[in-house]
């Protein structure tokens, strides 16, 4: 090719010149086809979301309808009508209601340490020190749920019971901390206590990366204007990224109102709602789904369904506002 | 005083120490001023060892909570009596998030310190070699084993990869390559995705396999359930890596004629391999310890089952879960022990995703 170089002009034996190459931006044929399997993929995610809640509401329908608004705002659990005539009922109030109390101990405990880690990795660590902390956050974020529920079970909860014991001493007279006797093991400040090591990798990962964001002249405008670390930090990183770390504490609760295994092994479910979280009584909807599954009727099996649609939704709703939030706050300059 | 303006490592001469300038560090805290630190730090040790013998705290927590409370209030104190208010706030800010720092580090390492201590002496030759088919859960741990569980796993784990690395990979592709109108929301709802609980993927696969088409309880079901876990993982990262790739390559597949198909499979893809393999990777750890979805889809078993699309079926986390279910002392014993190879099986996982992501290119 390069000895003999072909040019039309130079070599008028070659009849046939090149045809030009058509100059379009309509895509080619095998393009089209490319873009239409992509496409298709791409909204595979899309379409399963759509299936997952078609295929719980259909199968839990019949309990929304027998039950109405009851399901979840009542607390009996009846599998099914027995000769005394007892009706079968569902209700997930109170289990709804653990959810959300056991989800916010968890942030209670888990979003403080979360901060101050992302803090500490952002502002604070020494260099040598980021790479191992980071490595051992996202280990945390590797640990099967499983892990953390027996951790929890046979290590934390006997520890946690004391401190337990140590609230109700002390605080006992705020009403929440009073305790009916020595209940203390499997309760929702456990199952807290779990969740917010569960969640803390999220928070952290999600505070980081909102932190690392935070325009590099504004830190450097306030260090020049004489303010320490701290103030720096209360006057440019917290303002900047507080939309992103209410999102990534959000994501973390999506996580903990979604927690199964973990929360099933240090709870004990009880149909019904005790306001004191130092006491053995609590309530997880996913919890209850594992509990009930095994033996579950037809009819409670519905029940089951819906209870999962009801769980598919929370969860749902809270991510769509986490990451909207952390979306927002990304984009902002 | 002469000056080294080039000072090689490799020159044999080693020039006159004094003859070197030390290099200034102005920012850096004089022996003399780091003195104060060192006895408050010092102060806070012996005040919080006083305060607990002279009072009816005790216990680790004690000397804990009251040496955290006690550094706190030695620190605000000496930065405030040396400058001023803001400087108190600073050091307090400081020694909170070095705690809660600390805090955070505590709960992994308690983890992984008493997964070895309680799993690691049920480990033997024989739980990779037997089933717990004709062993009951409280039996010695010297009968039975998990291999059938470790083969489920694999199984599950294998077959929720094969499913869910054409969708996940196809999405990301759908966001950063075809660019559609829809990739805003897409990327949206494969963000929701993520935060979908594990207990409904069960429920969605055992009302789609069980109840609608009639099915039962098989492996092939565990890994749809998982895969709906682990196609979010899959194309977020996919996503991460895709957006990495240079538009300069694309352009200049594109520049050389080749059409979009063409640029995406023989440059995009494989510029961005490793990435691509990571992001399965990670997937593929993030799902290995799942175990509320496998709870409702693959039914359990104690022995051997080497069809996945029949057929009752173990997994490592099943495993674990009866026998910590079982309650006996020789039962936790073989849960811990299951943890043990679990957590060795993610971390390996994890391990692979990790050299593999940062390796560049």
């Amino acid at each position: 090719m390069h000895d003999h170089p072909v040019s039309i002009i130079e070599n008028p034996s070659r009849s046939e010149a090149p045809n030009p190459r058509e100059i379009t931006t309509e895509p080619r044929f095998s393009d089209r086809v490319f873009r239409a399997v992509v496409s298709s993929g791409g909204f595979i995610s899309l379409f399963l979301l759509g299936l997952i809640s078609f295929f719980l509401l259909f199968n839990g329908l019949s309990i929304f309808r027998s039950e109405g608004l009851s399901f979840v705002t009542t607390f009996e659990w009846v599998a099914e009508s027995v000769g005394d005539g007892t009706e079968a009922s569902f209700g997930i109030g109170a289990m709804l209601y653990g959810t959300l109390v056991t989800g916010f101990i968890g942030l209670l405990f888990g979003f403080p340490l979360a901060l101050g880690a992302a803090l500490f990795l952002s502002y604070y660590a020494p260099e040598w020190l980021k790479k191992p902390m980071v490595l051992v956050v996202d280990v945390m974020a590797a640990i099967p749920s499983i892990v953390f529920g027996l951790w929890g079970f046979f290590v934390l909860m006997p520890q946690a019971v004391e401190w337990a014991r140590l609230i109700n001493k002390y605080f006992g007279f705020i009403p929440i901390f009073s305790m009916p006797g020595d209940f203390y093991t499997r309760s929702p400040f456990i199952a807290g206590l779990v969740l917010a090591i569960m969640i803390i990798p999220i928070i952290t990962s999600i505070s980081r990366e909102v932190f690392a964001q935070t325009p590099l002249d504004r830190i450097q405008a306030a260090y020049a204007l004489g303010a320490t670390r701290w103030s720096m930090i209360r006057a440019v990183v917290i303002p900047y990224g507080r939309g992103g770390v209410i999102g990534g504490a959000m994501l973390g609760l999506g996580r903990a109102i979604g927690e199964t295994v973990a929360v099933y092994t240090v709870l004990n479910l009880v149909y019904d709602i005790f306001p004191q979280v130092l006491v053995s009584a609590g309530g997880s909807v996913a919890s209850l789904i594992v509990n009930k599954f095994s033996e579950a009727g037809e009819q409670e099996l519905k029940a089951l369904m819906a209870a999962g649609f009801v769980l598919f939704i929370v969860t749902l709703v809270v991510n769509f506002l986490a990451n909207a939030i952390i979306n927002r706050t990304a984009r902002q300059g | 005083m002469s000056t080294v303006t080039d000072n090689k490592p490799q020159e044999p001469i080693v020039p006159n120490k004094s003859s070197v300038p030390k290099p200034i560090k102005p920012w850096k805290a004089t022996p003399k001023q780091l003195l104060p630190d060192f006895f408050g730090a010092l102060g806070a040790v012996v005040l919080t060892l006083a305060v607990i013998a002279f009072s009816p705290m005790a216990g680790m927590l004690g000397y804990i909570l009251t040496f955290i409370v006690i550094s706190i209030i030695t620190a605000a104190s000496i930065s405030w009596i040396r400058q001023d208010r803001k400087a108190a706030a600073n050091s307090v800010s400081t020694l909170v998030i070095y705690f809660l720092a600390a805090f955070v580090l505590l709960p992994v390492v308690s983890v992984i310190f008493e997964i070895i201590r309680k799993g690691a002496p049920g480990l033997s030759f024989g739980i990779f070699s037997g089933d717990m088919s004709v062993t009951a859960p409280d039996a010695p741990l010297n009968e039975g084993g998990l291999l059938h569980a470790l083969v489920g796993s694999f199984y599950v784990v294998a077959l929720a990869t094969i499913v869910s690395i054409p969708i996940g990979i196809l999405t990301a592709l759908y966001l950063t390559e075809v660019k559609g109108k829809a990739a805003g929301t897409v990327r949206f709802f494969v963000q929701a995705m993520s935060g979908v609980p594990s207990i409904v993927a069960g429920l969605f696969i055992y009302a789609v396999w069980m109840i609608t088409l009639g099915g039962t309880y098989t492996t092939a079901a565990g890994a749809l359930a998982l895969a709906i876990l682990m196609i979010p993982t899959v194309a977020r990262t996919a996503e991460e890596v895709l957006k990495l790739i240079p538009t300069d390559l694309r352009e200049a597949g594109l520049a050389l004629g080749a059409t979009q198909w063409k640029t995406v499979a023989l440059v995009v893809i494989p510029a961005a391999r490793s990435g691509l393999i990571t992001a399965v990777i990670l997937g593929t750890s993030r799902v290995a310890g799942e175990t509320a979805p496998l709870l409702l889809t693959i039914g359990g078993n104690d022995a051997m089952n080497w069809n996945p699309f029949s057929g009752n079926n173990a997994a490592l986390p099943f495993y674990v879960w009866k026998n910590f279910g079982a309650g006996s002392e020789f039962s936790s014993a073989r849960a811990w022990t299951g943890i043990f190879v679990l957590m060795v099986v993610v971390m390996v996982f994890f391990t692979i995703a990790r050299v593999l992501g940062n390796k560049k290119g």
